[in-house]
């Protein structure tokens, strides 16, 4: 399997799972550090390349990587870089590495290990959904498993050492991608935000930061690593965003009550505009789309899916692009290249005949 | 009162350490000119203001030396550059400049979390090891004593373990 096979498929962090809705998807990694050597960032380039082969020896022999893509970056092209870092499995960081870094990534692409991106080893599982317990017994088994052939660089005091000290104790990172169009349109997402922030809790965009967030797309994580257990650091997180489930949906009500037409009206502009328009920046696409997938959750749109949605959003990004066009796209091609892919997979939706007369 | 090392005008309100070619050099600058050398005396603490003591008038950075870690060669100077940490060992060398960013940061300073199975008995020995350290204070013999066993019988495990 290579990179290329994974282009078409829907990815883990945005597939549909019986928990989707207001929460897309839900990731936790781990940082490991191996003991005796420098962290990636330090260390020199003969060193880096023989920790990695020592951890991709290591990754092989984990029972829940079985038949993983193992993928060395600078092996791939900077199309297969991108296509990756748009599926969320690879950071930004570890796109610009080069020899001695790399990606295990499972077919489902539910499991990916970045090898020397800022620490020895990043392990992430990803769902969709809200579905942090179960993904934490999923990455507390494969890390136990690695722990039986790497010996991990640890600190009885200060627990999992890091190359940056913010992340030094559990070493763990929890987050849950939130759609909050509901509490956009009613202006209450930044009390939210200042709420969250309050509590130790990080909130950012999808793009851009704080409640700048394109498609109304918010990623909320905690930040403390030290002095709480993983299963509290989890429990809390998941508690804070039920709680904000609960404030979005409440937002819908509220709308569907008091501005009913307003949330048709938005709806049916974003369809009309994604089914007709010739130029579309990835921004606006993005918005529109969070309208679209506002009006498939409340039930104003038929014939259409929010996997759907999902896929415009995955496919649409310009590794993603060019691989399935199979040739290289300029900036300025993009937005055409882009609206004509939203115009022709949108072709069979079809909008509620309510949507079209007023709501009475 | 004391003149801005640069300026010779101003009072000197900032201390600014500045380190270049390994040179450690202290100047005491008025707030004029130590916006000019991009210290953000009013700004957000970064991650290293914390750490080097920029943001907290009780520590004074400039008394401490440019100290390197012994396994890695990082300094204090090349982490204030990258915010990263250039090995475990760093850990321990820079120990008493990330006491205080820990508790800044994560507000409580002891791991509490998930332990490595070979890390387990090196967790159990210093837990013990602070009850030992507490009977002692409190002058509880018979606790301490105990406690002493406790140790005791610990180590002998962990020697048997990297056996
Ligand atoms: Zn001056
Ligand atoms: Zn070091």
């Amino acid at each position: 399997m290579r990179v290329e096979d994974l282009v078409e498929r829907p990815g883990a962090w945005l597939s549909m799972g019986p928990e989707t809705g207001v929460a897309i998807s839900s990731r936790i990694r781990l940082a490991r550090n191996i003991r005796g050597a420098a962290f990636p960032g330090w260390a020199g380039q003969e060193e880096s390349v023989q920790i990695a082969d020592s951890i991709f020896d290591a990754l092989g022999k984990v029972s829940e990587l079985d038949g993983a893509l193992v993928l060395k970056i600078d092996q791939l092209d900077p199309v297969d870089r991108q296509i990756l870092r748009e599926r969320h499995l690879i950071s930004n960081e570890l796109v610009d590495k080069g020899e001695g870094s790399g990606l295990v990534v499972t077919r489902d692409e539910s499991v990916a290990v970045m090898v020397n991106e800022e620490d020895h080893l990043r392990l992430q599982v990803i769902s969709p959904g809200i579905n942090l317990d179960r993904l934490w017994a999923r990455i507390d088994a494969i890390d136990s498993s690695l722990e039986e052939h790497l010996t991990y660089s640890f600190a009885p005091d200060i627990g999992y050492l890091t190359a940056c000290p913010t992340n030094v104790g559990t070493g763990l990172r929890a987050s849950v991608m939130v759609h909050l169009p509901g509490l956009s349109l009613m202006h209450e997402v930044e009390p939210v935000v200042k709420g969250l922030s309050k509590i130790g809790l990080a909130v950012r965009g999808l793009l851009g930061e704080g409640t700048e967030a394109a498609g109304n797309m918010f990623q909320i994580s905690n930040q403390v690593t030290l002095g709480q257990s993983e299963v509290e650091i989890i429990g809390r997180l998941s508690e804070v965003v039920s709680e904000v489930i609960v404030h979005e949906h409440n937002a819908r009500q509220r709308l569907m009550e008091g501005r009913e037409s307003q949330v048709r009206d938005l709806v049916g502009r974003a369809h009309g505009i994604l089914r007709q328009a010739h130029l579309m920046t990835s921004r606006e696409m993005l918005d529109l789309l969070s309208a679209l997938r506002l009006g498939i959750e409340l039930e104003l749109v038929r014939n259409a899916d929010v996997k759907l949605v999902n896929e415009l959003m995955l496919l649409t990004q310009p590794g993603h692009l060019q691989r399935i066009l199979k040739q290289t796209i300029s900036p300025e091609e993009r937005d055409v290249v882009r609206a004509r892919m939203v115009r022709e997979r949108l072709a069979k939706l079809t909008i509620e005949k309510d949507l079209t007369r007023d709501a009475t | 009162m004391l003149i801005c090392e640069n300026c010779q005008i101003n009072p000197a309100t900032v201390d600014f350490t500045h380190v270049e070619n390994g040179e450690v050099q202290k100047l005491r600058l008025c707030a004029e000119c130590a916006a000019e050398k991009n210290i953000h005396v009013h700004g957000p603490l970064s991650l290293t203001d914390i750490l080097f003591g920029l943001g907290d008038e009780n520590v004074e950075p400039s008394t401490t030396p440019d100290h390197a870690c012994p396994s890695c060669h990082m300094r204090r100077s090349d982490f204030r550059k990258t915010t990263q940490l250039g090995c475990p060992v760093c850990y321990e060398t820079f120990a008493a400049e990330l006491a205080p960013m820990f508790k800044a940061m994560h507000g409580d300073v002891r791991h509490v979390g998930k332990v490595p199975r070979l890390e387990q008995v090196n967790v159990e020995l210093r837990l013990l090891q602070r009850q030992l350290d507490d009977a002692v204070e409190k002058q509880d013999f018979e606790e301490a004593a105990r406690l002493r066993d406790a140790v005791r019988e610990a180590n002998l495990t962990k020697r048997a373990d990297a056996n």
